[in-house]
């Protein structure tokens, strides 16, 4: 506590240019590597790198801020989690569910001329409710079971997956039975395109607010507060800040995965019109990476969002133009999420937190 | 009894990677750490065991898989010991940079289409008169070497950790750190030498994926064996006969499926490839509290000295 809250600012700027330093060598070196070693040309890969990705208008909307839709919401959907001390792997299933339901409602309700806002909201608001049912059931056996969330929303993970293989083989199967998908949903439930920005749609807009509203709720309101200080120490937090600890880590769980179930709602309305197996590419699962990159503030999610969907849209890129496989997106991810563990654990250095026990969570 | 030993023998077949990778579990849970990041050294593994056994055999494959486990239980132990990282962050992560290297490596070395490969596997081994027991010989003791290890494993563990000085100690860092560290333990090293393990029994548990089961590989061919081992872990009380236990009936559940199948049960197949997922949850629930964890599991490490 004896440094001046000047010092500890620079520090701070200083700890936030070290991990962008870190992330970008990560990167470079994971992405050379593997390129030499699979013996590709370094070079063909990072020009459809960035051709795929920020190198024209179009790949900048079509590609990159398609993809950066998605990955806000459930950047902020793991942010908010992780800042409770609740580690959401779930992401992934959490959307699957999310853009299951919204299948469902767009598909179900009887079309009128004036109907299609209204069926929009409905089919939303389906996949929110999902995908926070979703999470609630992991929400649940930590609460009552105390069992680790880590291991239970993994498993909801691939129980999503087989779900929605059964749906598409299934109940909502498109009407000739030819292909494992739903029908495509009524032209009129579309998310309506960005005027100018190719295939870019409303959904951007939609992410972009509830970004901006998460980003106020944890910095400046008393339900932020709370949702970091269970997240620092709860045992503190019970004690000293009286705060219900289960109820907090609940709602952040719930909130979560409302959140992500709400990204797969729009990627079916806004990118793939119709339910398939592979509807998200792990959107989820890198939601970790833009999450901790951005130090799990809601606010600092949008950048890594449209940094990540650049890297996704990059990827795609390379695997069509340089034959590189996609995969190398994944190993990125992870490099960067190992730069950001690294900063995180240099900057803590000499300062242990020993509240957490993260196997049996307290129930 | 002719579906009796089909079943046996799958059961068996299909419990003995888990029970490889949650020993490995078990190993480094009892030393308070917990490592998500299993699943990629299982994955890990698997791929291993794919380069080594194309370039030389079944023991250069289970050789490979060694290694692939021990890369990822290195990169866990440098980033858990050495710069103090959260583990369950830094598991995850080196989860996913298994599941991409693996797949970029074999897209790129074996073609995009991933051809049908043939490549040397571990026949089984039938132990002469056991073999020939009624019932179960066929099924219990017809099985690949790597099935013998793993039955001789269980009762070792057990007996290592409650009669021997090196198990105790493991047992007391899980505990209490830093009265080990008072009483002369090498903490750090035990722990070191236990993600090692680890890294191990994990690869080898993704060798005989590959190995003794499929005889080839598959992009993220582990599937969530690696997760469902942290779960068998504990299921069985952080016990060696316990995480047996555990690893059998999760192998029940999974033969149980080949069973319902032949016997024309109607329902979609997604439901039984849900079935393990689900016991894991269904087994949780039921398990957790039952058994007290190692007092210090999941607990961030103090810095190093």
């Amino acid at each position: 506590m004896s440094a001046t809250p000047r010092r500890r600012r620079t520090r701070l700027v200083l700890s936030q240019i070290a991990l962008a330093a870190l992330a970008l060598v990560a990167i470079v070196a994971a992405t050379a590597f593997l390129l030499l070693v699979g013996g590709y040309s370094v070079r063909d890969g990072l020009v459809a790198l960035w051709s795929g990705s920020l190198g024209s208008w179009y790949a900048i909307t079509s590609a990159t801020l398609v993809r950066a839709v998605p990955l806000l919401c459930t950047g902020v959907a793991v942010a908010i989690a992780f800042r409770a001390g609740v580690f959401n792997i779930g992401a992934e299933g959490q959307l699957l569910v999310g853009a299951a339901a919204a299948t469902a409602v767009s598909l179900a309700t009887p079309l009128v001329a004036w109907s299609g806002g209204v069926t929009i909201i409905l089919a939303l608001a389906a996949a929110a409710v999902a995908g926070g049912l979703w999470a609630g059931v992991a929400a649940v056996l930590r609460a009552r079971f105390g069992v680790l969330e880590v291991i239970s929303t993994i498993m909801l993970n691939f129980v999503a997956v087989h779900f929605v293989s059964y749906l598409v083989r299934g109940p909502v199967q498109e009407p000739t039975h030819a292909y494992p998908q739903s029908a495509t949903i009524a032209e009129s439930l579309h998310l309506p395109r960005l005027p100018g920005a190719g295939r870019l749609h409303a959904g951007l807009l939609l992410a972009i607010a509830i970004t901006a509203v998460s980003g106020w709720v944890v910095r400046r309101t008393a339900a932020g507060f709370r949702l970091m200080a269970v997240g620092e120490n709860p045992d503190a937090a019970a004690s000293a800040g009286q705060i219900d600890v289960g109820r907090t880590t609940t709602r952040a769980f719930l909130a979560s995965g409302a959140l992500a179930g709400l990204a797969g709602g729009i990627e079916l309305l806004g990118v793939t019109f119709a339910l398939y197996e592979n509807l998200s590419p792990g959107y989820g699962f890198t939601a970790i990476a833009v999450a901790l990159l951005a130090g799990l503030d809601p606010w600092r999610v949008l950048p890594t969002a449209v940094l990540f969907g650049a890297l996704e849209a990059g990827a795609g890129a390379m695997q069509r133009d340089a034959g590189i496989p996609s995969t190398l997106v994944t190993v990125i991810e992870a490099a960067l999420i190992l730069a950001a563990v690294t900063v995180q654990a240099l900057r803590l250095g000499r300062r242990p937190n020993p509240g957490r026990a993260s196997i049996a969570a307290e129930p | 009894m002719d579906a009796l030993t089909p079943f046996l023998a799958a059961t068996v077949r299909t419990s003995v990677p888990l029970a490889l990778a949650a020993f490995g579990e078990l190993l480094l849970e009892r030393v308070g750490l917990i490592n998500i990041g299993l699943e990629g050294a299982v994955l890990a593994g698997a791929f291993g065991a794919l380069v080594g056994a194309s370039a030389g055999g079944v023991v250069l494959g289970y050789g490979g898989a060694v290694m692939g486990g021990v890369l990822i239980a290195v990169l866990f132990g440098a980033f858990v010991l050495w710069l103090r990282a959260d583990q369950i962050i830094a598991g995850t992560a080196l989860t996913l940079l298994s599941i991409g290297t693996t797949g970029t490596l074999y897209r790129s070395w074996y073609g995009s289409a991933g051809a049908a490969l043939g490549i040397p596997t571990s026949a089984p081994f039938a132990i002469p008169g056991l073999s020939r027991l009624p019932l179960i010989g066929a099924a219990v003791f017809t099985q690949p070497p790597i099935t013998y290890l793993t039955y001789v494993l269980a009762p070792l563990l057990a007996w290592w950790f409650a009669r021997t000085h090196a198990g105790l100690a493991l047992r007391a860092i899980g505990e209490r750190p830093d009265a080990a560290a008072a009483a002369g333990i090498h903490v750090d090293r035990v722990r070191a030498l236990a993600i090692l393990a680890n890294g191990v029994l994990g690869g080898l548990a993704g060798g005989t994926l590959v190995l003794a089961q499929a005889g080839t590989f598959a992009e993220g061919m582990s599937a969530g064996r690696g997760f469902i081992a942290i779960a068998i872990v504990v299921l069985g009380g952080w016990s060696a006969w316990g995480v047996t236990a555990g690893a059998l009936l999760f192998g029940a559940a999974s033969a149980l499926q080949y069973a319902f199948q032949a016997m024309g049960w109607r329902a979609p197949y997604q439901v039984f490839l849900a079935i393990p997922y689900l016991l894991t949850l269904a087994a949780l629930a039921g398990a957790v509290g039952r058994a007290r964890p190692p007092a210090f599991l999941g607990r961030s490490l103090p810095p190093r000295r």
